[in-house]
């Protein structure tokens, strides 16, 4: 996805296609959008793009369920998945419904437009000025699923103890007012788009926004009974392998179908991912190895799962040996976060939500702005393409650092807030007696025999 | 009568089952259990959490032999389920007051 600015992407296709967008831009009914944008629909994009969106679908169901449920107890595994199941279903409709034209229709600083609501202008001829070589269903639906996975990984922090009806309520809130302005101000020309943000495919938007709502209801919520104590070892890491496996094929078609394109800088962005992922697993397993004298596979998975969420704001402005570096950062820094901060500091956050995306995404955001290699992202609308920190851009470090800081308070206070609204209403977390259970038997009437 | 119980270490059985069934053995009861004794548990860490495991996963064979065949069974248990490391497992043997085949109705050594 070309989303640093609002034409860069379109550039890319050349003079015709900039025609058709900025006359679409001018206009101001999506329909003369569609008119013009007849018959500039390119099967090659359309079809990487709609393979891309299946991936990311693939990343929540049953990637992001089977990573998760495998490393609940047995009691909670059937609700852990519930939560992803349940997320994509209801996120899906709200983003039918309001989530994508307030994302990605209108280019407001603070928030799109209602002039899609429930999809009603949708043509058969209809393109996004954002991807304007595919059909805007396609695009819609790729960001459905983006939007998708982002609330599927808040769930993880508050695992084991949140009620399924509190969770319903999170995650349709979250969806609505956090993640949906934050989409927008990122990559729907939004404030932080205009400012120069660098975030290829959701370093913000998806990781640290995340993150940090984890963290957050993880503090809300409260520990689980027994943290500290009890043996909360996983039912079933070997569902977590799969789980894992499937997120990093996923995250081929997250990260490489950012580009929007069959093209190159897709190449690129799958270059930099799949080694930013195999150096990521690397270095956490050597130095869980080192300091704990085994190489879990926990560890390994989760090594890798960091590097994913690390590369992937940088994935489409980096050569690929700068994914190894970034990798081997993010497998050192989610190490630290998870193993020595989490247990410093005191929260509960069971699935390491905050450690992994929420401390990946603002390392991958802020190594962004360092590594950035400006002909990746050069193109005849800007020709100097963003150059990083190492190519002599200073600025740009402080762009991202800006975009990380504005995520962070954003999604930590709406969070905070929402959760508070929602216990308003009902509790957020069963009884201890239905935690100690388990959520499986209380909260669904099912269980693993 | 007598009935013979082994803890014994998982991967222990097959090897046990084939030493049983060399000296004549022609029936038993395997089943899955947890416990500990001198060698306690283990420690697990999960991303830095450390976790106590104190009871391992044994296995827990039952054979039931005419009293003056227990010497020979209690022996081939110990050749086959001996490693040497702790945690290699224990042998109980107590005395069955009644046995009985429930398709034939016979009794006692009759029944084994």
């Amino acid at each position: 996805m070309k989303r640093e600015s609002l034409y860069g992407r379109v550039a890319i296709r050349g003079a015709g296609a900039l025609s058709v967008a900025c006359a679409a831009l001018a206009a101001s009914a999506p329909q003369a959008l569609a008119q013009e944008a007849a018959g500039r629909i390119d099967a090659g994009d359309t079809a990487w793009m709609i393979s891309a969106t299946g991936l990311v679908l693939m990343m929540t169901i049953p990637g992001l369920a089977l990573f998760y449920c495998g490393m609940v107890r047995k009691k909670n595994v059937l609700a852990t998945m519930a939560q992803s199941f349940a997320c994509t279903a209801l996120c899906s409709l709200l983003w039918f419904a309001i989530g994508y034209s307030l994302s990605f229709v209108g280019d407001g600083a603070a928030l799109g437009t209602l002039q899609q609501l429930f999809l009603h202008r949708s043509t058969m001829a209809a393109v996004s000025p954002f991807a304007p070589t595919i059909p805007e269903l396609v695009f819609m639906a790729y960001q459905m699923a983006f939007a998708i996975i982002t609330v599927a990984l808040v769930a993880g922090s508050v695992a084991d103890r949140m009620r399924f009806s509190a969770f319903l309520w999170f995650a349709a809130g979250w969806l609505i007012f956090v993640y949906v302005p934050v989409a927008h101000w990122v990559w729907g020309g939004g404030f932080l788009a205009r400012a120069g943000i660098l975030d290829f495919a959701g370093g913000t938007v998806v990781h640290l926004n995340a993150g940090i709502a984890g963290l957050v209801a993880a503090y809300v919520v409260g520990k689980r009974h027994g943290y500290g104590t009890d043996n909360f070892a996983p039912y079933d890491l070997s569902l977590a392998v799969i789980g894992t496996g499937l997120l990093w094929v996923g995250w081929l078609g997250f990260n490489g179908g950012s580009a929007l394109g069959a093209n190159a800088r897709a190449a690129f962005a799958i270059a930099a991912t799949h080694l930013a992922a195999c150096a990521g697993a690397l270095t956490w397993m050597f130095l869980e190895w080192w300091t704990r004298g085994k190489p879990s596979v926990l560890g390994m998975i989760t090594g890798a799962v960091a590097g994913l969420g690390t590369i992937t704001p940088a994935s489409g402005f980096v050569l690929p040996w700068q994914g190894v570096v970034i990798g081997v950062i993010a497998g050192a820094v989610c190490f630290w976060a998870c193993t020595w901060l989490k247990l410093k500091a005191g929260y509960d956050d069971s699935l390491d939500v905050f450690g992994v995306h929420g401390v990946g995404g603002a390392t991958g955001t802020l190594l962004t702005g360092v590594f950035a290699v400006a002909v990746l992202s050069a193109n005849p609308e800007s020709p100097a393409g963003a150059a990083g920190l190492l190519e002599g851009n200073a600025r740009q470090l402080l762009i991202q650092l800006y975009g990380v800081v504005v995520v962070l308070v954003w999604s930590g206070v709406l969070t905070y807030v929402l959760l508070k609204v929602i216990a308003f209403l009902l509790p957020l977390r069963v009884t201890r007696q239905h935690e100690i259970e388990g959520l499986d038997l209380t909260q669904h009437g099912e269980a693993l025999q | 009568m007598k009935l013979v119980i082994a803890i014994i270490k998982p991967f222990k059985l097959e090897e046990v089952r084939d030493a049983l069934v060399a000296v004549g053995v022609q029936g038993m009861t395997a089943s899955e259990v947890k416990g500990y004794g001198r060698q306690k548990g283990h420690t697990e860490i999960y991303r830095g959490a450390e976790y106590a495991v104190n009871f391992l996963p044994k296995i827990r064979i039952e054979v039931a032999v005419p009293s003056e065949r227990v010497g020979a069974v209690v022996d081939a248990i110990i050749t086959s389920a001996k490693t040497g490391q702790i945690g290699d497992g224990k042998i109980f043997v107590t005395t069955i007051d009644e046995a009985v085949r429930i398709r034939t109705g016979e009794t006692d050594v009759d029944a084994l």
